[in-house]
């Protein structure tokens, strides 16, 4: 039984979803970035997705893109990023899940990939760029301890989401709209029936719901028809806007749980 | 005929050995696959193929002739020179027959918006032409360094009604444009097809570019055939993603004939500013596919350099990287300043003024006539004229 599935699942039987924030490794800042996710958590974020930079995320929008490539220009590399992982599992029991694109893994190594993500304390690996049809060929066997989580979204038919659910691991990532990270919402009802549609097909994992949330009205209308939601953008915006103490954001993080918590 | 019956390159996944397929994020799959589907209807249907071979014939003028060299073929002494002349293309470049294709494509799908990237603003005026004919909206990603570079043929883009728009992100030239075009992509799939300009991206792009561009192989084979009675032993065509060397390369792949793509070494391969891929690059995922590129240790993609905006790009076509590996096809480089001496020897020699990409090609035979004999024939597709480049052109030969 996997970690994540089983953390989640604990939250939901207390009737509350779970918020997992997604941050772009090293930044606002190098220094500081282990006690910022940790203050995160602390503010209310139960998993934490940790992004480690590439030079071309084609599926990220403009808010993302920024981070990325500060974040590059901080230098900062996968063995920076296993650091950051290190130092925050000292600090939590939480879930920790690396998210990112293949090329910097397939150059990495796989297998060493995997092996310093589980040493370092991650849980999950999300590669968005690695699809179902990839997927054997990419990582050539299934790691015990580091879920490989896969992607639905509105384009996906019903018979690929069994196959996706199937294969994914910890829970299904919902994209619930079309488009690149930070997209906002621009027909709720239409977005509402297809993560209805979708969490009821859903039935190994627990269904997480990404893109198109930017604040708490948008968590508490998803919220009934996921198990959690994961906000990335509208955090990176926040912190780039925030001061040096992150007060604003951390705020941000108690609205977006409170709005999750009760349904 | 024979020659293609052992290559069957890609499989049904899309792979060339271990190159290619979907790296692509799962909203773009359905599409992908809608594409797939739709193209293997419309290649078995007699009346779009007729409706390919009417426009390539009486809208953008094909064939295009095959020229005997005679000055350049003098100019060297050694083997025959032959030019496909692409040049002589309507809009002024081979890209024409991929945007021809893909807008029947289009048009199929019912979708009723056009994107497309593009580096020289060859295939983004390609794309605008067949958009103007066949009545569909128009957005072209071009680099700010490119719209620069380039700036006539962004005022012929804007002059057929496409809107261009200015990509800012990373090096701001054509792999940003691509990277732009595909999030456009990801976001309006329900009315958008994307055209995209060369043999890269996911499956099914480099196959179907490739067998829209395999008409310039075709033609040549026919065409040397009649002249000379026999196959060249030589091909030469250079290579930014790639698309005019498969175009020519595949009609004559296992058929004894030495495939020879070129590519742009920039300010040479022993500076960082080159886009000499499959020289230089390794194994990497890039937009969509696995490809040798050109990134750092710790894979991130580089910086890369070339004076021709067409060949400017970090990738190449996967099945490129499958020709190199299995020593198919082989892959040179050639700089700025020898493509530049090209591009005069051509206007000289044969009163043709390549485009910068072409003149690629033809300074590779600075190396290939002297290994050559007077008894051999080799052909070089001039993919494209000049004209876009001539302020480039101008700027680097001061006169
Ligand atoms: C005239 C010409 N030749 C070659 C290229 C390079 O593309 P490819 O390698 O796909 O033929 C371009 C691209 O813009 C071009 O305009």
């Amino acid at each position: 039984m996997s970690f994540i599935s089983e953390y989640i699942s604990e939250k939901n039987k207390n009737n509350e979803k779970v918020l997992s924030v997604f941050l772009t490794a090293g930044f606002p800042e190098i220094k500081n970035f282990s006690e910022l996710a940790i203050n995160i958590l602390n503010a209310g974020a139960d998993m934490l997705e940790i992004g480690f930079p590439f030079s071309d995320p084609l599926a990220d929008g403009p808010v993302i893109q920024h981070s990325s490539l500060a974040a590059l220009n901080n230098g900062i590399n996968l063995n920076n990023v296993f650091q950051y992982i290190k130092e925050i599992r000292r600090k939590t029991d939480k879930p920790l899940i690396m998210m990112g694109y293949a090329n910097p893994v397939l150059s990495f190594g796989i297998n060493n990939f995997v092996k310093q993500a589980k040493e370092s304390g991650a849980n999950g690996l999300i590669i968005p760029d690695v699809p179902i049809e990839e997927y054997d060929n990419f990582f050539d066997k299934s790691f015990d301890g580091l879920d490989i989580i896969l992607l639905i979204t509105p384009t996906t038919s019903n018979k690929r989401i069994k196959l996706i659910d199937e294969k994914s691991n910890g829970f299904v990532y919902c994209v619930s709209v079309s488009g690149t990270t930070g997209i906002t919402n621009q027909n709720m009802n239409g977005t509402i029936q297809f993560l209805q549609n979708t969490y009821s097909s859903v039935e190994k994992n627990r269904m997480l719901v990404g893109f198109g949330i930017s604040n708490e009205n948008d968590a508490r209308n998803f919220a009934p028809f996921c198990d959690g939601v994961i906000v990335g953008s509208a955090i990176i915006k926040s912190l780039i806007n925030d001061n040096s103490d992150y007060d604003k954001t951390l705020e941000l993080i108690k609205k977006l749980k409170g709005a999750v918590r009760k349904n | 005929m024979s020659a293609l019956i052992d290559y069957t390159q890609p499989d049904i996944n899309g792979k060339f050995g271990k190159y290619g397929g979907k790296f692509v994020p799962e909203t773009l799959i359905t599409p992908l696959k809608e594409l797939e589907e739709t193209y293997f209807q419309l290649i078995n249907d007699k009346s779009f193929n007729e409706e390919l071979d009417r426009l390539n014939k009486e809208y953008s003028g094909r064939p295009t002739p095959l020229t005997f060299a005679d000055g350049l073929t003098k100019y060297y002494n050694k083997a025959k020179i032959y030019l496909k002349r692409e040049d002589l293309c309507h809009t002024g470049a081979h890209k024409i027959n991929n945007a021809l294709g893909q807008i029947l494509l289009a048009k199929k799908l019912g979708k009723k918006r056009i994107i497309a990237e593009t580096g020289a603003g060859q295939h983004g005026v390609a794309t605008a032409t067949v958009c103007a004919k066949f009545g569909l909206k128009c957005f072209v990603y071009m680099g700010e360094v490119d719209i620069e570079r380039q700036s006539l043929n962004v005022f012929r883009m804007k002059l057929l009604g496409a809107e261009v728009i200015p990509v800012s992100s990373g090096s701001r030239t054509l792999k940003d444009a691509t990277n732009e075009a595909i999030r456009d992509w990801v976001t309006n799939i329900s009315d958008t097809h994307y055209i995209i300009g060369s043999v890269v991206g996911p499956h099914p792009y480099p196959m179907l570019v490739r067998n829209f561009q395999s008409i310039i192989g075709l033609e040549a084979k026919e065409q040397i055939q009649k002249a000379e009675g026999r196959f060249p032993d030589y091909i030469v065509a250079c290579v930014g993603g790639g698309s005019n060397a498969i175009g020519i390369f595949y009609p004559f792949i296992n058929s004894g004939v030495k495939l020879i793509g070129v590519e742009a070494a920039g300010l040479g391969i022993t500076t960082n500013k080159h886009c000499a891929t499959l020289t230089l690059g390794r194994e990497g995922i890039f937009q969509g596919m696995k490809t040798y590129l050109l990134q750092n240790d710790e894979g991130q993609v580089s910086e890369v350099h070339s004076i021709s905006a067409g060949l400017d790009y970090p990738g190449v076509g996967p099945e490129h990287s499958f020709l190199k590996d299995e020593i198919i096809a082989d892959f040179y480089s050639v700089t700025d300043d020898e493509a530049i001496k090209a591009t005069e020897l051509l206007s000289r020699k044969e009163g043709i003024i390549p485009a910068l990409e072409s003149a690629h090609a033809i300074a590779y035979l600075e190396y290939l006539m002297p290994k050559t004999s007077n008894d051999e024939i080799v052909i070089v597709n001039v993919s494209g004229r000049g004209d876009k480049d001539l302020n480039t052109i101008k700027n680097s030969l001061g006169y």
